[in-house]
């Protein structure tokens, strides 16, 4: 657990760039800050690791005033991954990886086999081991640079816009990596981001901070979409807010219909025959679905992938009702597709049955809220 | 160091012939050399360890950095015949001390690599010495392990610069009687007689390059990240 405990930090040139800062990062989540350029997102995690001095007030990490030990032994214990990750460009990849082990004094061997082992967990090849820096690409780089920061496995990890130097596709597969990661390591991480996209996706409690250095608001992703504080939150979480809250909202069991199917390599006559609506799902050999068959247009001989229109979303049994919902506005049959988790068809539903769900669901609340 | 052997009191009948001013003189001619190599490298080993903690200070401290690297410039603009002439006064050493070589050569030395260490050390990327910083290196550690090795390219083009004037300046210190490869410049001149001279230069060019060159290999065993930047 990591406790500011109004922690303020005024630069010698007069700055506030926090101010009274109070705020809990609970162990083995995810505390995301966010808030526009210049709000004091970087001094309060830097003072976390005392690259920052607090002017202020006091940092805990768990029982431990921050103040109180040596910058090495606290930083030693503290992971900490940066924008353009920060790679010592005069050394491999997996001697990178392996400074913090080597500098506790792990036997050089050891410490190889241990960065070897982190490089393919970050999802690098090992063959990228013996590289430079340099010859890595800037997601590859950013990989590098959470492997070592995780090298001495340490509690605590602080990240600042740790993905923002990368295009938009490698962040979101960095996204999912990391959650993956932090799913199995369970590490208490502060990170930094000014994309609330981005925090709401990773965060588990978003801690948006306003210029000046304070709190505008501590909350659960779901929650801060649903129930912003104030017009300046509001206005940072953006458009959209209501259909993407639905994001956090369990779609439960839908009131799903059997779907008739064609199998793939199946004569094309045949297939269109079973359309409702013009329109009929064609599934693999695993009980995959794999796209619709546009009836309209017949053809002739057996169905293959190039028939099919791609355009659906599939969206997972116990998932959220944005899944669900997006899967059926994108059916060109006007029924989206669920799957079971094994990823065999479960069956479809229509837009007005999501959106019936919705409605019984923010009726509940409502309800919930009046007692 | 033995007197240079008796010469011709007048120009000799061949005075470009390398072949017969050798003959008998080559001992000599390879302690002078000898001689030449050291006046030329000592400085520069000296100056190096001399400027390293000024152009750290210069790149540490900011406001420092100016007078730092402005002070250490005008040092440079001081003809090398005047220091080699005074310094012998100004510290009191005999006139033949090869000291009166070396120190006015090691000034030369801090004069150009004072701002050569601080600007390799301001050229390392401020994203690495932060993650470096992160990491639990302190200052020291950070120095030698990160700061140091990356700015070493910039440092050893900084030394090629230097070790090759020095070789050039070592020479004009025959004027206060050092003996290295400049003697043969002064002997031949006052005799008419070019073969020396010719042999003088050769070696000194020579002498050079081969410094040069070892810096170079030095530099690139240092650095074999270079060649994998370079590939890109
Ligand atoms: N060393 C410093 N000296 C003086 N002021 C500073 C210093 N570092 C940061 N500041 C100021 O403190 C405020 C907060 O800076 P900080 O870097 O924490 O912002 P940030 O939220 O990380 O912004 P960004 O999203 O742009 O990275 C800013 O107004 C900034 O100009
Ligand atoms: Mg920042």
């Amino acid at each position: 657990m990591i406790k500011f405990e109004s922690v303020t930090k005024r630069y010698p040139d007069g700055t506030v760039a926090v101010n009274g800062l109070d705020l809990v990062a609970p162990s083995g989540q995810i505390t995301v800050l966010v808030g526009p350029s210049g709000c004091g997102k970087t001094t309060s995690l830097r003072m976390i690791n005392r690259m920052i001095e607090p002017t202020s007030g006091r940092i805990w990490l768990d029982e431990t005033d921050t103040g109180t030990v040596s910058t090495s032994k606290l930083r030693r214990g503290i992971g900490y991954v940066i924008q353009h990750a920060g790679l010592f460009p005069h050394r491999t990849i997996v001697d990178n990886v392996a400074t913090v082990p080597l500098m506790l004094g792990v036997d050089k061997k050891t410490a190889r086999a241990q960065a070897m082992d982190l490089l393919v967990r970050v999802g690098l090849d090992p063959a990228f081991a013996k590289r430079y820096p340099a010859q890595l690409s800037g997601g590859q780089q950013q990989r590098v640079g959470v492997a070592r920061a995780l090298a001495a496995d340490p509690p605590v990890m602080l990240m600042d816009e740790p993905f923002s130097a990368v295009d938009p596709v490698v962040r979101a597969q960095l996204h999912e990596e990391f959650l993956r990661l932090q799913q199995d390591l369970g590490k208490t991480i502060v990170l930094v981001t000014h994309d609330i996209d981005e925090a709401v996706k990773l965060g588990d409690q978003i801690a948006v901070l306003r210029v000046g250095g304070t709190l505008a608001q501590l909350a659960t992703p779901a929650d801060l979409l649903a129930r912003p504080a104030d017009d300046f939150v509001a206005g940072f979480v953006g458009r959209d807010r209501g259909y993407r809250s639905l994001g956090f909202a369990d779609a439960g069991d839908l009131p799903t219909r059997k779907e008739v199917t064609v199998r793939l390599g199946s004569d094309f006559a045949a297939a269109a025959a079973l359309a409702e609506d013009g329109w009929v799902l064609a599934i693999g050999d695993a009980g995959e679905p794999l796209g619709w068959l546009d009836a309209s247009h017949p053809g002739t001989g057996p169905i293959g992938p190039q028939h099919l229109h791609r355009g659906g979303t599939v969206a997972t049994e116990g998932g959220s009702l944005r899944a669900a919902l997006d899967a059926a506005l994108s059916a060109p049959s006007g029924r989206g597709v669920l799957v079971r988790e094994d990823n065999t068809l479960l069956g479809t539903v229509t837009a007005s049955e999501v959106v019936a769900r919705i409605e019984e669901r923010a009726a509940a609340e409502r309800i919930e809220a009046a007692r | 160091m033995s007197s240079p052997p008796v010469g011709y009191l007048a120009a000799p009948d061949q005075p470009w012939n390398v072949q017969h001013y050798l003959d008998g003189k080559v001992g000599y001619v390879l302690g002078l050399l000898w001689q030449h190599l050291w006046l030329s490298v000592l400085p520069v080993v000296i100056g190096l360890i001399i400027a390293l903690p000024i152009g750290y200070a210069a790149k540490r401290f900011k406001w420092t950095y100016t007078p730092l690297v402005t002070i250490s410039g005008l040092l440079y603009t001081i003809p090398s015949l005047a220091l080699f002439v005074v310094i012998p006064s100004v510290i009191g050493t005999q006139i033949l001390d090869p000291i009166n070589v070396v120190i006015p050569l090691t000034i030369y030395t801090i004069a150009l690599m004072v701002r050569v260490i601080a600007d390799g050390l301001r050229s390392v990327d401020e994203t690495v010495l932060q993650a470096a910083s992160a990491m639990g290196y302190s200052r020291f550690q950070r120095l030698l392990k990160v700061e140091l090795p990356i700015a070493i390219p910039v440092i050893g083009a900084g030394l090629r610069v230097a070790v090759v004037a020095n070789v050039g300046m070592v020479a004009v210190a025959a004027v206060i009687g050092v003996p290295q490869l400049g003697t043969l410049f002064s002997y031949g001149k006052d005799l008419f007689y070019y073969a020396p001279i010719v042999v003088g230069l050769v070696l000194s060019v020579a002498l050079a390059f081969a410094l040069d060159l070892l810096i170079v290999l030095a530099v690139r065993a240092l650095t074999p990240w270079r060649k994998a930047v370079a590939a890109r």
